[in-house]
């Protein structure tokens, strides 16, 4: 449907297929996540991120978005600590979100989970 | 000589011949796998004076546990009744029969399976005190097979030796449970035939035997004892790869727990002993929450242990489950079960680095002559702890250095738990290095969590203590004089606290100070787990508060004003229910201060 404007193109998020399957198994493995509403609780609690500028619901958003460089990085900041999944009003299991997400974007993790999208993929 | 021989021994002492080959290569394999600084312990213990107390436990506890069962008998008498009339008679049975052999041959010189196959082989045995051999060797038996009874009755409804749940076995398992069954109704059968014939039974065989007609006898009897020989062969040389080789393996890892040796954080030698003493009797089964709640029924230590031993796959065993450490507390073999699935966690490829180098920039403070004072993430979280705990500090004029008071560095244990082990080590390093450079002189914490990681594996050169310790110490020495309120509290006993470090005493204490103690159905070493525990990351969040739920079931019994508790997680966790008021044993103290 044409409503006359469109969003500018370099502004929109569009992941691409190989991202919406990475989504699809992190959301699988942690089926929580699909319930975060974007609050902010989780970081304004985060341990690492009274220290330093690390913000734990950007990560798992690029995540969502596909833009996976450096979260690996990122990630390693985080002290595992449990602040943040018992904070949050929507129930999203964060620690284990976060431990799947570090498995999703290792490398040796990564070969695995390509393993299992060709597998789910040519039936 | 030649007449003591038959060739329905020969299964049985090829069984017997391979059975000790295979244990022998098995606890070679084992022993020679321990790692350095198991191996040093061993050496320490065995080449100073401690081998002499550690040669009482071992004798001690091979005689408790391993033939008198006296932990399971503890957890409900008829099943320790079943394990001891199995293990204990049969040992007996063993050892009756050789001494009867010896004494018979007047000493040694005789052929090894005569002791098994008496009976069969010393027929004209009918003079004075052989009647008292026969005697004692049937009661034995007896004793044996009532056991026998109990465990076949048991396999159909475990309920009999209280138990909710038999654990579920394999079919290998299974086969080898009808083997163990068989043999001792076909030694019965066996020696009954031949006590027919001779008349050298015991009142019991003998009994039997003159029950039976003589053309069966004649007919049966090497039929029969072929059949006894033939069960303990399929028996002994199938045990060593089923759950009943905890039979040898129990007495070995009580030598070298005795011996000082624990897991460590990798899998060793000494952890195959753990996986190989386990009865699979089922009793870890029964408290585990997340059966009892969430009906998860896969993951209890008997299946992990199970399961890590052949090789199965053993994810979800792996993570899912609280570290509430009830399991552990009940084993009555003492297997370290949580730390076997530590070291399955271990996530490895995950663990290689870390970015906490934001961290260095925290400055040590001199607090030389203070208390440090440790909240914890999770204190941060219930800020009411730590006023409390500075308002009590500034009552007894304390002088104190709160190490977190607007950021904390995570006491590492969360991510030892869930095995990234190089990870937990680098905080434990920033957090100790903190403490030493401090030169405070006692560390006191408030979470139970910090607690444990703090006593356990920080190795600091100063004492650790719980707010409760401080707070029971202040109490007893009459600093601190809390009023005395009307109020029913029913005490929580946090897992990591309880359990975990073995204090019950001292919060109970405190509260008595200013409350009267509510009655608790299940608490100290039955207390249930508040079902958030950061040792799970499986569950989410709705089925924790199952696992709450009931223990908060179990706490309001008595119905008490309120719920108290030592753990700002479990607090956290009891507080997310509506209808519960509950209160760290601090916050009662600062309040009637
Ligand atoms: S607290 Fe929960 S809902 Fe809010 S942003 Fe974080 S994950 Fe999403
Ligand atoms: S677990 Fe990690 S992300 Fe969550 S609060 Fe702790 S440090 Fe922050
Ligand atoms: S782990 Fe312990 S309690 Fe559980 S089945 Fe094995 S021996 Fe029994
Ligand atoms: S530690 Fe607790 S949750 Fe885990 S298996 Fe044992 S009893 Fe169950």
């Amino acid at each position: 449907m044409d409503f006359g404007f469109t969003i500018s193109k370099p502004r929109s998020i569009e992941p691409t297929e190989a991202g919406k399957e990475q989504l699809r198994l992190l959301e699988e493995q942690v089926p929580t996540f699909r319930r975060c509403m974007n609050c902010g609780g989780c970081t304004a609690t985060c341990s690492a991120g009274h220290f330093i500028n690390f913000n734990i619901r950007k990560v798992h958003n690029l995540y969502r978005w596909g833009q996976y460089k450096e979260l690996d990085e990122e990630l390693q900041k985080c002290m595992l600590c449990g602040k943040c999944t018992l904070v949050c009003p929507r129930g999203v299991n964060l620690r284990s979100l976060i431990i799947h997400l570090r498995k999703a974007l290792n490398k040796d993790h990564l070969s695995n989970d390509f393993q299992h999208f060709i597998r789910n993929n040519n039936r | 000589m030649s007449s003591y021989f038959h060739p329905f021994i020969l299964p049985f002492c090829i069984g017997t011949l391979v059975l000790f080959v295979i244990i022998a290569v098995k606890f070679y394999r084992w022993i020679t796998t321990l790692d350095r600084k198991q191996k040093k312990n061993v050496w320490m213990s065995l080449l100073t004076v401690r081998v002499f107390p550690a040669l009482w436990r071992i004798v001690k506890e091979i005689v408790k546990e391993v033939l008198l069962h006296v932990n399971i008998t503890r957890y409900n008498w008829r099943m320790g009744y079943m394990h001891r009339s199995i293990a204990l008679g049969w040992f007996l049975l063993i050892v009756t029969g050789f001494v009867e052999t010896l004494f018979h041959f007047r000493g040694g010189g005789h052929l090894p399976w005569l002791g098994i196959f008496f009976r069969f082989f010393v027929r004209d045995y009918t003079y004075g005190i052989s009647r008292v051999w026969a005697d004692v060797m049937d009661l034995l038996l007896l004793y044996v097979l009532s056991g026998v009874s109990i465990a076949i009755f048991k396999s159909i409804y475990s309920r009999v030796v209280g138990i909710r749940k038999n654990t579920k076995l394999r079919w290998f398992d299974i086969c080898l449970r009808y083997s163990l069954w068989l043999i001792f109704p076909m030694r019965l059968l066996s020696e009954s035939c031949t006590a027919a014939l001779t008349g050298n039974g015991g009142f019991l065989t003998q009994g039997i035997g003159d029950m039976l007609p003589t053309e069966f006898a004649q007919v049966m009897e090497v039929p029969f004892w072929t059949a006894y020989s033939t069960c303990l062969c399929v028996f002994f040389v199938l045990f060593p790869f089923s759950r009943y080789m905890h039979i040898f393996t129990e007495p070995l890892l009580i030598v070298f727990r005795s011996l000082g040796v624990r897991e460590s954080s990798q899998p060793t030698g000494y952890t195959r002993m753990e996986l190989n003493a386990c009865s699979r009797c089922g009793i870890c089964i029964d408290g585990c929450p997340l059966d009892k709640e969430l009906k998860i029924n896969d993951i209890q230590g008997v299946y992990l242990l199970r399961d890590v031993r052949h090789g199965l796959p053993h994810r979800n065993a792996t993570e899912n489950c609280l570290m509430c450490d009830q399991c552990v507390v009940d084993c009555p073999v003492g297997i370290e079960i949580t730390e076997i699935r530590k070291q399955e966690r271990n996530k490895g490829a995950l663990d290689t680095h870390d970015n906490y180098r934001f961290l260095d920039s925290i400055q040590s403070f001199n607090a030389i002559g203070r208390i440090a004072y440790f909240g914890g993430c999770m204190s941060h979280l219930t800020p009411g702890v730590t006023e409390s705990m500075k308002k009590i500090f500034d009552a007894v004029g304390q002088k104190y250095w709160m190490m977190d008071e607007d950021k904390t560095i995570c006491c590492g244990r969360p991510l030892l738990q869930q095995g990234f082990i190089a990870q937990a080590a680098e905080l434990r390093r920033k957090n100790a290095h903190l403490i030493v450079e401090s030169h405070a002189q006692y560390l006191v914490t408030s979470c139970p969590i910090c607690y444990q990681s703090f006593k356990k594996e920080y190795n600091l050169p100063i004492k650790v203590i719980h707010h409760t310790e401080y707070l029971a110490a202040l109490i007893r020495l009459g600093k601190l004089k809390p009023h005395k309120t009307g109020l029913k509290v029913a005490y929580h006993d946090p897992c990591e606290l309880g359990r975990g470090c073995n204090i019950y005493d001292e919060p109970r204490e405190v509260l008595q100070a200013v409350a009267e103690l509510a009655r608790v159905q299940k608490e100290r070493e039955h207390s249930i787990c508040c079902g958030h525990s950061l040792g799970n990351t499986a569950l989410d969040v709705e089925k924790q508060d199952k696992v709450r739920d009931a223990a908060l079931r179990n706490l309001k019994a008595d119905h008490p004003d309120l719920i108290a508790t030592a753990c700002p997680m479990c607090k956290k966790a009891f507080q997310r229910d509506r209808y519960t008021t509950v209160k760290d044993i601090a916050e009662l103290i600062a309040e009637q201060l």
